[in-house]
């Protein structure tokens, strides 16, 4: 199992186009995806839909983004989809008591979000104290938290989602940055002012929000894990947590700061979730987010044994499971085989990483 | 070793003495505790429950028990298990159907799913050992398509329609004691409403049990556990001593989806249906008693006893907090800070575990 | 003498076992003290103590006469303690200019006010270093992973340099490497010598030793045995005391 990859940089090389597709499969499978459903399912090629897949896709987008990080140091993040229920249940409980209290809308999503995103913070800090100072492995630690956190999500909302929110929640979250009405002028963030509702058809609409919201996301972390010391360091502990402490790396400092990094973005997707759906929603029992979340950026090219992963592979991994769920329910197939198409995919993508190393 | 057990101070023993059991300690003391704080825990049939509820768990986590001690996990034993029980649930009505008895259905049935269930165990083990596919990886993607096909198998809802016959065997108990009528062997009379009928040895937990027996055997006292623990310790070292890795790996994994599958199995007898994620939930829970028995997730320590006890520990806890009437999100809530604590506590007393449990087949 | 850095009485254990007993040693400046033992002699254990790795449970560290606290490894390194470990403790899944310059990457400003890696800088950097070796690296971009182990020497090697080591510490530098990759190294250990630097040089190798070496230390089950100028002993001498043979 571990015995060493032999291959040469120059034998690598040499198999030239091959390598450069097998590298990037899981674009080219998305993209092959993409053709054969614009075939086989009616109505896929479209906006509505895309903005559908959107729509689903955005908060694993997040889960999947701070996850890259955990896993580029050789940890795992089990709790991701348990802190995400979390915030969204507080955020939306916090939200219920502020608007009960006659605040306005604004200053109720606001304080709500706040909350929720502060609230993300804690199991990831306790994560990363366990895991760094404690040595308890990352499975096991982030495990705990996982039932932990599901246990108080439980707890505050008894098992049904938190309603009673402003109404503004969702239309801000499903809503779009620039909207643009012939006649009427346009606004960012609503819709010009005289618009009815029969005159939604003819309204132009720019970059839903989700999609922007991630997009600032995407942006900020490929800076961060691309570009600076920050992100060097996180691939130098993946890849030998001695070579970092040698090299003088605050390793124990470092770790907890990523796995508060990613509690923070799962505790973001809680929030944005009740932005999304106007409801706070705690995590079910066997959602696996987290297994999603994982998947996705295994897809993408991380390696579990850490010192690999791409963002931006992590973003295509998301994207490529997305349309394929889309994809194979447009287009009929029942659901059951779209487990059995995961399944297989997800063994596709180590077996190729295996064949073809990225060694330059 | 022996030099710093050596320098250990006495009270520094007694600490670790107790620390080295703390689980086995645990799992008295909350059991007192329910049988004091919990009316009607002290019961007889409150104690059966505990060990019939405990089923998935002690065979699941022995399961993990072996692919966690080889280095490796196994996410997939949880849907192996629902897989088992549609599986098993399709071919007993499939087999009566085409006319055979209720009883040889039964029979020829799980011993057919049993084979069945070994297929994903032998895909995990090949995924991992000959295509070096990580094991959280492998057994995911194994989690997904046994999912996808027993709900194939079963479009959507449940396999039912089961002989009465399964739910007596899946319900049923070795001996019965009816005051005034003396005891009866599996069945018993009919009796008139309010006599008390007291049920002794569930059927399902003699079967779980006679596998547990076995395969702890297989792991304590054979060559081949010792090349389990040998694996997981270094399979580098392991290779150069001339063990066939790769093969026993294949085992170990088909050997953790036929406890899985025998786990499925009884909840079908049990519950008279087969339900595609009707094993979901004990997953984790298996994960946190093989963690609690003190196995290591680096691999090479861990033993099934220990995973008895973790199993245990975990089953009277929630037949207890059930009892006692505490809602069940708090159980998540307790599972997550033992699971940390007894990692904790491992980390505290390194040396008394590794030469405990690591030298121990 | 006078040494650029000194060690007194250095106790270290792990748990019961103690690795270290009261050694104390020194190294000047352009001199190669090598030391040498038996396997778990405690080599390794005293170069990291030295090197922060490990925090001993007695003794003082002396550097350029004054006593110092090396609490981590980045105090030993802005001291100017370089170390080459016997396991080397590269980064694999990076490239060769990163592991040059791991934990102290060179930083530019994008758009005046964003830090950000300053590639172009670290990989000319890191190339004028290994000009001046003798063993040849194909790419500097490629990852340490597809490199030979004289190849990994010498990016640990150009590493310490780099970062103008006052003190070189090597852990057995020459056990992974050929015969011609060796004699490399140790001409290596020449030319740093000759610029000033103290070098402390752990090795099984005899002829190694003799050939550098102008102290030699012996330890022995965590202790110090014997302390030798080579030129007044001999490779017999030296045996008797790493396998403890002859009581002096
Ligand atoms: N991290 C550690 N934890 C516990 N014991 C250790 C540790 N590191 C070293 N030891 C023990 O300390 C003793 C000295 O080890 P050390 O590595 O210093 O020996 P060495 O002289 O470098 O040997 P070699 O020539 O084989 O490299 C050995 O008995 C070893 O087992
Ligand atoms: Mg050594």
């Amino acid at each position: 199992m571990s015995t060493e990859n032999t291959q040469t940089a120059a034998q690598v090389e040499r198999r030239g186009w091959v390598q450069i597709l097998a590298r990037n499969w899981a674009l080219a499978f998305l993209i092959l995806l993409f053709v054969v459903f614009s075939f086989t399912g009616k109505g896929f090629l479209g906006l509505t839909n895309f903005e559908n897949i959107l729509y689903l896709s955005t908060t694993f987008v997040f889960l999947a983004a701070s996850e890259t990080f955990v896993i580029i140091t050789g940890g795992i993040d089990l709790s991701v989809g348990f802190v995400m229920g979390l915030s969204s249940v507080l955020c939306a409980q916090v939200m219920q008591s502020v608007y009960a209290a006659h605040a306005s809308a604004a200053a109720t999503m606001v304080v709500g979000a706040l909350v929720g995103l502060v609230v993300g913070i804690a199991p990831g800090y306790v994560s990363g104290i366990l895991i760094s100072r404690y040595n308890v492995p990352p499975f096991i630690a982030t495990l705990g938290m996982s039932g932990i956190t599901n246990g108080i999500a439980l707890t505050i909302c008894q098992g049904f989602p938190v309603a009673g929110l402003p109404g503004d929640l969702v239309r801000l979250g499903n809503g779009y940055l620039f909207y643009s009405f012939p006649g009427k002028g346009s606004r960012f963030f609503g819709w010009p002012p005289g618009v009815t509702d029969s005159q939604v058809r003819e309204l132009t609409r720019i970059l839903p929000n989700g999609l922007l919201l991630w997009l600032v996301v995407i942006a900020i972390l490929l800076y961060v894990l691309k570009t600076t010391r920050f992100g060097q360091h996180t691939f130098a502990i993946g890849g030998s947590i001695e070579a970092a402490k040698r090299a003088g790396i605050d390793v124990r400092r470092h770790l907890v700061t990523i796995y508060v990094l990613s509690s923070f973005f799962a505790g973001m997707a809680g929030v944005y979730n009740v932005f999304q759906t106007g409801v706070g929603n705690f995590t079910p029992f066997n959602a696996s987010y987290e297994l999603f979340a994982i998947a996705a950026v295994v897809i993408g090219g991380a390696s579990l044994m850490g010192g690999k992963g791409s963002l931006v592979g992590s973003v295509i991994g998301v994207l490529l499971l997305a349309v394929l769920n889309n994809g194979l329910s447009i287009s009929g197939v029942a659901a059951f085989y779209r487990f059995i198409a995961v399944g297989i995919i997800l063994v596709i993508a180590v077996v190729i990483d295996q064949l073809f190393p990225d060694l330059l | 070793m022996s030099d710093r057990q050596a320098a250990r101070p006495r009270t520094g023993r007694l600490v670790s003495f107790v620390g080295r059991r703390w689980a086995l300690l645990f799992l008295v003391a909350e059991a007192i505790a329910f049988c004091f704080i919990a009316r009607g825990f002290f019961t007889l049939d409150t104690f059966q429950l505990v060990f019939i509820a405990g089923v998935p768990l002690f065979l699941l986590g022995l399961a993990e028990t072996f692919v966690i001690i080889s280095g490796g996990i196994d996410l997939s034993v949880g849907f192996v298990f629902g897989f088992a029980s549609v599986v098993s649930a399709k071919l007993i009505v499939a087999l009566q159907g085409a006319g055979a008895s209720p009883g040889l259905a039964i029979l020829i049935g799980c011993a057919a799913t049993l084979l069945i269930g070994m297929i994903p165990g032998y895909f995990n083990g090949v995924l991992v050992a000959r295509l070096r596919v990580p094991p959280f990886i492998a057994t995911y993607s194994m989690l997904s398509v046994t999912y996808g096909i027993s709900e194939l198998l079963v479009e959507g809802s449940q396999a039912g329609n089961l002989p009465y016959l399964s739910s007596v065997i899946g319900t049923g108990f070795i001996a019965y004691f009816i005051p005034g009528h003396g005891f009866s062997f599996f069945t018993h009379e009919r009796v008139a409403r309010g006599t008390p009928v007291y049920s002794i040895i569930p059927l399902v937990v003699v079967a779980a049990f006679v596998f547990v027996a076995i395969f702890v055997f297989l792991l304590r006292m054979t060559k081949f556990g010792h090349h389990t623990y040998a694996i997981g310790g270094n399979p580098d070292a392991a290779v150069r001593s001339g063990i066939d890795v790769k093969a026993h790996l294949e085992r170990v994994y088909v050997i953790s989806a036929l406890l899985a599958t025998l786990a499925g199995i009884l909840y079908m007898l049990q519950f008279s249906q087969g339900k595609s994620d009707a094993g979901a939930s004990y997953l984790l829970d298996s994960i946190v008693a093989v963690v609690i028995g003190g196995a290591s997730l680096y691999g090479g320590v861990g033993t099934a006893g220990g995973t008895i006890i973790g199993a245990l520990l975990l089953s009277v806890l929630e037949t207890g907090l059930r009892v006692l009437g505490v809602a069940t999100f708090n159980i998540y809530i307790i599972v997550g800070i033992i699971l940390i604590i007894a990692v904790l506590i491992d980390q505290f007393f390194p040396e008394i575990t590794s030469s405990e449990s690591g030298a121990s087949p | 003498m006078d040494y650029l850095i000194e060690v007194r009485n250095i106790v270290k254990r792990f748990g019961g076992l103690v690795a270290v007993n009261d050694v104390s040693m020194g190294v000047g400046r352009g001199e190669v003290v090598a030391v040498l033992g038996d396997n778990g002699a405690g080599k390794s254990t005293l170069i990291k103590v030295i090197s922060g790795v490990y925090a001993p449970e007695e003794g003082t560290i002396l550097f350029e006469g004054k006593p110092v606290r090396i609490a981590s490894p980045m105090d030993a390194l802005s001291l100017g303690i370089e170390t080459i470990y016997q396991d080397l403790a590269l980064a694999e899944n990076l490239n060769v200019y990163s592991n040059i310059f791991l934990g102290r990457e060179k930083t530019r400003k994008a758009a005046g006010i964003f830090p950000v890696l300053d590639h172009e800088y670290m990989h000319r950097e890191a190339a004028k270093v290994l000009d001046g070796l003798v063993i040849k690296i194909p790419s500097l971009r490629s990852k340490i992973k597809s490199l030979s182990g004289g190849q990994r020497q010498a990016v640990a090697i150009s590493r310490s340099i780099y970062w103008n080591a006052k003190i070189l510490i090597m852990d057995e530098p020459t056990a992974a490497l050929g015969v011609a990759q060796q004699s490399q190294v140790l001409e290596l250990v020449n030319t740093l010598k000759a610029r000033g630097i103290g070098i402390i040089l752990i090795s099984h190798t005899m002829f190694d030793v003799f050939k550098v070496a102008d102290r030699i230390v012996v330890m022995r089950r965590g202790r110090k045995v014997a302390e030798k100028i080579r030129t007044e002993t001999t490779p017999d001498e030296i045996v008797s005391y790493i396998v403890g043979a002859e009581a002096v």
